[in-house]
């Protein structure tokens, strides 16, 4: 049985050179620390993706709702454990209630963890009668829930309502430098926690059900597993890792508006799945290649196409979706299977060539 | 919170009336939605913002001095063409395919289209204003203006024109064919590629005078196409595929459903109180298939 500890001598190297780099990454360009650390958050809402929509196949819109509500959960957290909640949305940006140094990180530390408990018994919840919905119906409940919960945020006057809430700013220490590294180190902790996971979660029995359902539920259900149960911890994992990236990215942005930036079906709750499709499914690098490039097209978009950015943006999905449907991974692993530890028979191979 | 709506005979009646004419509307375009759902298994996220940009078409129509009313004449026209390109460039590659696969590809027309629409006509909320005055019931309790009538009269008169043409014109009888049995009707010499790019030019042709009909009876914003797809979505899972009577029913169902939420809840809750509907239905379907051990197909 493979250990988390266990890499292999190649493994090893990629993830000591992405390591390294991920860590002086911030000296280096100090001037991107944030957006390296939206990266990062992307990173972990596409590898949470995943395990829904690759390993599963259950192609969830929903997972924004976990995102939306760690984020709410987080800042509304830090912020009433020393202050009443309703008047500081009331107050808006004026700001009458000041977080001490101590208060602020003990009030993240535990938003944190609230943003990542607290969806997770949510996926739990819902997940019974959510994930017994199967293929498309699937896909369009979970973005009916997703869009649902932005707009029944948007009504609810204690966190803000339609105007948003600000998150509480960071305190005098160390100055803006500090705040930037702080955040990005700690985005990039939940990476490492995340991948560490999921990387030894894929060596288990886990993976290989998750598969069968894919597959073929029926016939899963049939061999005797219980497919619902399974089905729920992959959902409840999901919604724990990408609670806590919702808290941190509230608590980067600063300002939460419940449709813009928390629950944003539109934009994050499809850019996870975009990002897993262009880095390929059902793998586990995939979806961390896809969300680096993906990022790295977005940002250029943003500068080359100002003002154009969302038209190349709805061009970009539709030629992923209908020309990459396998992805990058899928792409290389048609190409170069020797990679992926497949063994080609060469006489095989041939014999189909001469064939066609 | 006091249910005014349970108290006042003529505020229910307003809502009764006004969801009807509404729900009239949202079975037009859930035609076109199940048209495409069942001719060619793709599910079309766009189908809201066609409704728009056929909205716009009238607006225009309006800015330029025409009367928008001409709009269900004009704006189904282009947009059947319109719905001809989109299926040359995007929607043919996806027509024998994963769901899914449809579903993102129109997400991302969805994204291109409101972005189009923000450009050409700005994101602010417009009205093509139709000066068609309003009906006045009960010492004026109940308004009911007559760009609504019009609007469900004109749905009525196009949803029965459709009808006879699906069931009378070598194209319709194509369509159905099609639609129960793709290769069969091949092998019978019908050209599926040019059905299925007609089935979606008349489902945008559709959207076009839904559009129109929006443009002129309510508020048009480039970016409030979705709840008009998760509506027609919704009616065509309770209805079911071709079921004409159901998708009418069902479709001024949801209508009086939202106008009740809408009263009750507050209009800040409305968009939500569609998608938490959306999200019940489904979940009570697959409950009670559940006890079948069977799921939604």
């Amino acid at each position: 049985m493979n250990t988390v500890l266990e890499f292999n001598k190649r493994e090893l190297t990629i993830c000591g050179a992405i390591l390294i780099l991920a860590l002086i990454a911030p000296f280096i360009f100090s001037a991107y620390k944030l957006q390296m650390a939206i990266m990062i958050v992307y990173i972990v809402a596409a590898i949470t993706w995943n395990i829904q929509g690759g390993e599963t196949g259950y192609n969830t819109f929903g997972n924004i709702m976990f995102f939306g509500l760690g984020m709410y959960l987080c800042s509304g957290i830090q912020i009433g454990m020393y202050f009443p909640l309703a008047e500081w949305t009331e107050g808006g940006g004026v700001k009458t209630f000041i977080h001490k140094p101590d208060q602020y990180f003990k009030g993240l530390f535990v938003g944190l963890l609230f943003a990542g408990v607290v969806p997770a018994i949510v996926a739990g919840l819902i997940g019974y009668g959510i994930l017994g919905l199967r293929g498309h119906y699937f896909a369009i409940c979970t973005l009916g829930i997703g869009i649902a919960s932005g707009e029944i945020a948007g009504g609810i006057e204690l966190i803000g309502a339609g105007q948003g809430m600000t998150s509480p700013p960071f305190p005098n220490v160390g100055g803006l430098e500090f705040r930037g590294q702080f955040l990005y180190f700690l985005c990039l902790a939940l990476l490492i926690l995340t991948f560490t996971f999921v990387r030894w979660l894929y060596t288990t029995r886990f993976r290989l059900v998750l598969n069968a359902i894919r597959d073929n539920e029926d016939k899963a259900e049939a061999m005797g597993i219980e497919t619902m149960r399974y089905k729920i911890t992959g959902w409840v994992i999901s919604a724990f890792f990408v609670g806590i990236a919702g808290g941190l990215v509230g608590t980067m942005v600063g300002y939460i508006e419940p449709v813009e930036v928390a629950f944003d079906g539109r934009e994050l709750g499809v850019f996870m799945v975009l990002m897993t499709i262009l880095g390929g499914k059902g793998t586990l690098w995939g979806p961390i290649i896809g969300a680096v490039l993906f990022t790295i097209f977005k940002e250029s978009f943003w500068t080359l196409f100002l003002g154009w950015q969302y038209v190349a943006l709805g061009v970009l999905i539709i030629v992923i979706v209908i020309y990459f449907p396998e992805g990058l991974m899928g792409y290389l692993r048609e190409r170069k299977p020797e990679w992926f530890g497949e063994v080609i028979d060469e006489k095989d191979r041939k014999a189909q060539i001469t064939l066609d | 919170m006091d249910f005014l709506v349970f108290q006042t005979g003529t505020l229910t009646f307003q809502a009764l009336i006004d969801g009807v004419l509404l729900g009239i509307l949202f079975a037009l375009i859930a035609y076109g939605m199940a048209l495409q759902w069942g001719v060619m298994n793709i599910i079309n996220i766009a189908q809201g913002e066609l409704v728009i940009m056929g909205g716009y078409i009238a607006y225009f129509m309006y800015q330029i001095g025409i009367h928008p009313a001409f709009g269900i004449l004009v704006s189904p026209i282009i947009m059947y063409f319109v719905g001809i390109i989109l299926y040359k460039l995007v929607i043919t590659k996806v027509v024998d395919r994963d769901l899914f696969i449809s579903i993102l590809a129109t997400f991302g027309i969805s994204i291109l289209m409101q972005q189009l629409m923000n450009f050409v006509f700005g994101a602010d909320v417009v009205v093509a204003q139709s000066n068609f005055g309003t009906l006045l019931l009960f010492d004026k309790a109940v308004t009911i203006p007559y760009s609504k009538l019009f609007a469900a009269a004109v749905s009525i008169v196009f949803a029965i024109c459709l009808i006879i043409y699906m069931r009378r014109s070598k194209l319709g009888r194509a369509i159905r064919a099609t639609a129960q049995n793709a290769r069969a009707a091949k092998i019978l010499g019908v050209d599926t590629e040019k059905v299925y790019a007609s089935t979606f030019g008349i489902n945008a042709a559709l959207c076009g005078i839904a559009g129109a009909l929006v443009a002129i009876t309510f508020t048009l914003h480039p970016y409030v196409g979705l709840p008009y797809t998760v509506r027609s979505f919704m009616i065509v899972i309770v209805a079911g595929l071709g079921n004409l009577p159901g998708v009418v029913m069902s479709g001024m169902g949801l209508g009086v459903f939202e106008e009740f939420a809408d009263y009750i809840l507050g209009t800040e809750f409305r968009i939500a109180a569609v998608f938490s509907l959306l999200v019940f239905i489904l979940l009570y379907r697959r409950f009670k298939l559940a006890r079948k051990r069977e799921y939604l197909k």
